[in-house]
């Protein structure tokens, strides 16, 4: 290579070698010291070695977050996303009018950052004043319906509904885009051996949508086992009644923002960290396996 | 029972979905018209409330007091903060993933594939696990409650820099870089000048992603900034539900104006982008 295009090439990695160094890499390096240390404030560390781990082991609060966590991510996996491809189905069908206009309304949610969402959530799921209540109250004619408490008592009810209307459009997007790749003439040869729309749907469409739905589900696990911003805005900060809505960020902010412990807070994002690449790397085997079967 | 009519089969379905349409667009509908609402009207009727004006509502009630309030109350402010963060963190992050993808891309030098695997690598990095260690570097280099502080983390998108990468890879051919070279231009005029135009697409694609996930963020903001006078809208509406907790009409219209402009945006790039995709994109 010339030496102007050295010189173009190392000039043009600079600024994004400097800024990645200083802000992903010292950071991630860090992380790892961090977790061996406890601290009150930033720049006040105390070497603890290993005892950050061993406590978060027997932290009762710990556990109650990551229980509540995967309880949601159970929520978007079994709920959500079996909706979002149940609507990717209909939307699929040739003969349905105005598919790109549901397309939009379903995908409209998106729109709207996270925080406003919880903002918009925390005002319709209100006792008496929200939207979800007063909607329920009209319906039944039952006015005992708006002191129904989604924010305090039902909060995890709360928070998979509201992801529900935020995501379900979204997931949608990928499936349907999935079963538009589908091979039309397996579905039709599967119709000429006599198959129903149950056979279709089991036989020729779910093993043909399987790559993308694997990714789906990654992609909603790795997005629900960081839940932060919709418990935070709807309790306030905290964990809500007896903890109820605590999730496993909320509890590293809690932690190191609240408390001051950043070392305690590392810690519990090693734990986090693990959780999410150990996910990934079950996905990414359970998909080399299926390759390997075929 | 299998419904055999295929009409009817179609209308169930439309029924079915234009009830679940209602009940996504609903929450919307409702945000709107009540932030438009008194507090003393807010009670009275789930959206316009009741009245002698067409259809039998009250829409000489309708006000936009709940949006002066909020201005006055310094609102504003907060609105030009994200519009300025966002921007910088779309303008700068794009640059440096453009170059350093197309670098990684189309140059062989020693080192390079090293930085590539670094770049992969930190795809799989949760942020979650970052927030405390940047916040104690914050600290120590003095850029807490600096808009730097905010600012300079974003402009390095791993992520960014792999999307360039391939975008180069896929629509710049070798060919017409080194009929640049031969035709004289310098290395700074080919990328001015050849890549960046063939790369167009992924250019305002990763522009409108980096815009929204700033205008979005809440948890860096939250934790990095402390001034009022700094802070996007993602925390001055969290910090407006503290105080003004049952002034429902005034959040209402904060989540409007929070929400209306990247709406806006999205609904006017998204044909920009299609018609950028299907008629900007150059064969080499």
């Amino acid at each position: 290579m010339s030496k102007q295009r050295v010189v173009f090439a190392w000039a043009a990695l600079a600024p994004f070698l400097l800024l990645f160094t200083i802000f992903m890499v010292y950071p991630l390096i860090q992380s790892a010291f961090l977790s061996a240390n406890q601290t009150y404030g930033p720049g006040t560390r105390t070497f603890v070695g290993f005892d950050n781990f061993t406590n978060l082991a027997e932290d009762p609060l710990f556990w109650k977050s990551i229980g509540n966590t995967i309880l949601y991510a159970m929520g978007s996996l079994f709920i959500q996303l079996p909706l979002a491809f149940g609507l990717a189905l209909a939307l699929n069908s040739k003969k349905l009018r105005g598919r790109s206009f549901y397309r939009l309304i379903f995908f409209s949610p998106q729109l709207m950052g996270l925080v406003f969402v919880s903002i918009l959530g925390a005002l319709a799921f209100e006792k008496r004043a929200g939207l979800v209540n007063r909607g329920l109250a009209w319906i039944t004619s039952n006015p005992a319906l708006l002191e129904i408490d989604w924010l305090q008592s039902n909060i995890m009810a709360t928070l998979i509904l509201i992801s529900l209307w935020l995501y379900v459009g979204f997931n949608m997007i990928y499936f349907l885009a999935a079963l538009q790749n589908v091979d039309q003439s397996l579905i039709e040869a599967a119709e000429i051996d006599g198959a129903g729309a149950w056979g279709k749907l089991i036989h020729v469409i779910f093993p043909a949508v399987r790559p993308v739905a694997t990714f789906v589900v990654l992609l909603s696990m790795i997005g629900s086992l960081q839940l932060f911003e919709l418990p935070f805005v709807l309790l306030d900060g905290s964990g809500g009644p007896n903890n109820k809505g605590l999730t496993i960020v909320m509890y590293l902010y809690q932690n190191g923002f609240e408390i001051g412990d950043l070392g305690y807070a590392s810690a519990i994002g090693w734990a986090l960290a693990f959780m999410l690449i150990g996910l990934a790397l079950i996905q990414i085997r359970m998909v080399r396996r299926e390759e390997l079967a075929k | 029972m299998r419904i055999r009519t295929p009409n009817l089969k179609i209308l169930s379905l439309h029924t079915i979905l234009i009830l679940l349409a209602i009940i996504v667009l609903f929450p919307f509908i409702w945000l709107i018209i009540a932030s438009l609402k008194s507090q003393a009207d807010f009670f009275s009727g789930m959206f316009v409330p009741p009245g002698d004006g067409l259809f039998g509502l009250g829409w000489d009630k309708l006000t936009l007091d709940n949006y002066k309030n909020l201005f006055e109350l310094g609102f504003g402010n907060a609105l030009i903060n994200s519009v300025f963060y966002a921007s910088a963190s779309a303008l700068f992050a794009t640059l440096i993933s453009a170059a350093t993808g197309y670098v990684l891309a189309k140059s062989r030098f020693r080192g390079r594939s090293f930085i590539t695997l670094i770049v992969l690598g930190a795809l799989i990095i949760p942020p979650t696990l970052l927030i405390a260690p940047s916040y104690e570097l914050l600290y120590s280099l003095g850029l807490l409650d600096s808009i730097w502080g905010l600012l300079l983390p974003t402009f390095a998108p791993a992520f960014g820099v792999f999307l360039f990468r391939q975008a180069v890879s896929q629509s710049v051919p070798d060919e017409l870089i080194e009929a640049a070279r031969i035709d004289g231009c310098s290395e700074l005029t080919i990328f001015l000048v050849i890549v960046l135009p063939l790369v167009r697409p992924m250019i305002g694609a990763f522009m409108l992603i980096t815009f929204l996930g700033m205008w979005n963020n809440f948890i860096s903001p939250q934790i990095i900034l402390q001034s009022e006078s700094k802070q996007p809208l993602s925390v001055a509406i969290a910090q407006l539900r503290g105080v003004y907790r049952t002034d429902y009409g005034l959040l209402m219209a904060a989540t409007v104006v929070s929400v209306a402009p990247v709406a806006a945006l999205f609904l006017l790039l998204q044909k920009q982008f299609i018609s950028g995709l299907t008629s900007g994109a150059v064969k080499g």
